[in-house]
């Protein structure tokens, strides 16, 4: 690999970023975190990553402007449609069987997820003995996800998905569509806790029966992959379920060994027995 | 000034991408030295069709990339649709789901910034038929790290665009046609 000045200045960057505000992006993927930090520098008008560096340090009120750079994911409401009809004919008859239960969408970002989980548990009469974590260390993020309201040229999109994933409703009775937005019903997360939550320095808060977490890992380097697959090993209940991202794997992970694979080729997993 | 020896190969295709990539991937020898890691785009919610074609016409072993894997020698790699692919910093692929470059997932810009990065003036690129601007600025990349950089002729081009923006943004760039393309890259794999 090339030691560039570039390097180096991501290097201090992210360094400086931990020390000053406890933000860990030390073990995020380099390649995309490089990419991510030239955007953010070409955009917000720096001439280096230093000079960049140098102002968020000072001025906490860049640090909101570059955290979105570096983790705000645009996901789709049913992003993968066969991982929720894998969810929902696979592994909700066994959730089924459980009192309560607790389900945890790990790096929410705007709530896409979320919102897709609660339409599903409502559609299977489970949503009212559910209650979900939404988590992300993105506070704006957290903020919109809580919100709910998407642009609305994306819920066609949102819609088809929505259909190819089984639905047994229609979109539309969930949102209200006013001036280009559609804002979600607020009863969609009237069971949803969200929470600042980090994979990288927070610990296990609740025991899970399913973990939805996708399309956050592959931002992770291998040693932080791996604590977050612990993490998730030691929130789930005996015989719970983790969903990942249709291109992410537990097969190069530490923690393989702990987990089964529960629908083949949907990257859902179900926590072995101890 | 002399290169180092080359370590690896991305390749970068888009409209008429399958019949170019008939022509050079199978011409690699079983014993060929590098990886080769390609991006095409193809529509985000199709299953990638151009792994099992070539499969079954190559000796090298193809297949989607997936995150975190080592890079191997002798296998071609595949972003897989909807996810750009990257060369990681310790050597491994990494996957993104970051937003759409020039308007594709994957890019070929990605794939060839990051490898730059990382090979250095070991990579050799190249850049084939296309109808966008796609992998130019990754051309260029390739070029200013000190690789190799490759378009195909316009002249045999399925669609010419994307070499052409290549050849501009890389006015280093050899132009050439599949069939040398396909002997310069099997060359490689003769010690």
């Amino acid at each position: 690999m090339s030691d560039s000045i570039e390097d180096l200045e991501i290097q201090l960057l992210l360094e400086a970023l931990h020390q000053r505000y406890h933000y860990d992006f030390r073990h995020y993927a380099r390649a995309s975190i490089k990419r991510r930090l030239a955007q953010a520098r070409a955009q917000l008008g720096f001439p280096t990553i230093s000079a960049l560096q140098d102002r968020v340090l000072h001025d906490p009120n860049m640090l909101p402007r570059l955290l979105d750079f570096l983790t705000v994911q645009v996901s789709e409401m049913f992003r993968d449609p066969s991982y929720f009809r894998a969810l929902r004919e696979t592994v909700l008859p066994h959730l089924r069987t459980y009192p309560s239960l607790k389900v945890w969408i790990a790096g929410c970002s705007m709530g896409e997820e979320v919102y897709s989980l609660a339409i599903l548990f409502r559609e299977e009469g489970l949503y009212d003995r559910t209650i979900f974590y939404a988590t992300d260390i993105n506070p704006e993020a957290l903020a919109a996800a809580e919100a709910g309201v998407y642009a609305l040229d994306r819920i066609r999109k949102f819609t088809e998905n929505h259909q190819k994933s089984g639905g047994k409703s229609s979109l539309s009775d969930y949102y209200t569509a006013a001036y280009g937005r559609a804002a979600f019903d607020k009863s969609l997360r009237s069971r949803v806790v969200f929470s600042d939550h980090s994979l990288v320095t927070d610990a296990v808060f609740a025991e899970m029966h399913l973990i939805s977490c996708r399309n956050v890992m592959i931002y992770f380097d291998r040693p932080l992959q791996d604590r977050a697959i612990g993490l998730f090993r030691d929130s789930l209940t005996r015989k719970g379920f983790l969903g990942l991202g249709s291109k992410e794997s537990l097969r190069f992970s530490a923690h393989a060994g702990a987990f089964v694979e529960f629908v083949e080729g949907e990257k859902i997993y179900q926590r072995r027995d101890p | 000034m002399s290169r180092p020896p080359p370590a690896a190969i991305v390749i970068g295709a888009s409209a008429g991408a399958v019949q170019a990539l008939l022509t050079i991937l199978p011409a690699l020898p079983a014993s060929f030295p590098l990886p080769v890691l390609v991006v095409v785009h193809v529509p985000a919610d199709r299953d990638n069709v151009l792994v099992p074609l070539l499969q079954a016409k190559c000796r090298l072993t193809v297949k989607e990339a997936e995150d975190k894997e080592p890079i191997s020698a002798g296998v071609v790699y595949f972003a897989p649709s909807d996810y750009h692919l990257l060369v990681e910093t310790d050597g491994g692929l990494a996957l993104s789901t970051d937003e759409a470059v020039n308007y594709s997932r994957p890019a070929i810009d990605v794939l060839f910034e990051s490898a730059a990065d990382v090979y250095g003036a070991s990579l050799i690129g190249v850049i084939l038929t296309g109808a966008n601007h796609d992998g130019a600025r990754g051309l260029r990349a390739v070029c200013d790290a000190g690789g190799v950089a490759i378009v195909q002729d316009k002249a045999e081009a399925y669609a010419t665009a994307m070499p052409a923006a290549a050849r501009d943004a890389c006015p280093a760039a050899t132009t050439m046609t599949l069939d040398a393309i396909a002997s310069y890259l099997a060359s490689l794999g003769v010690a």
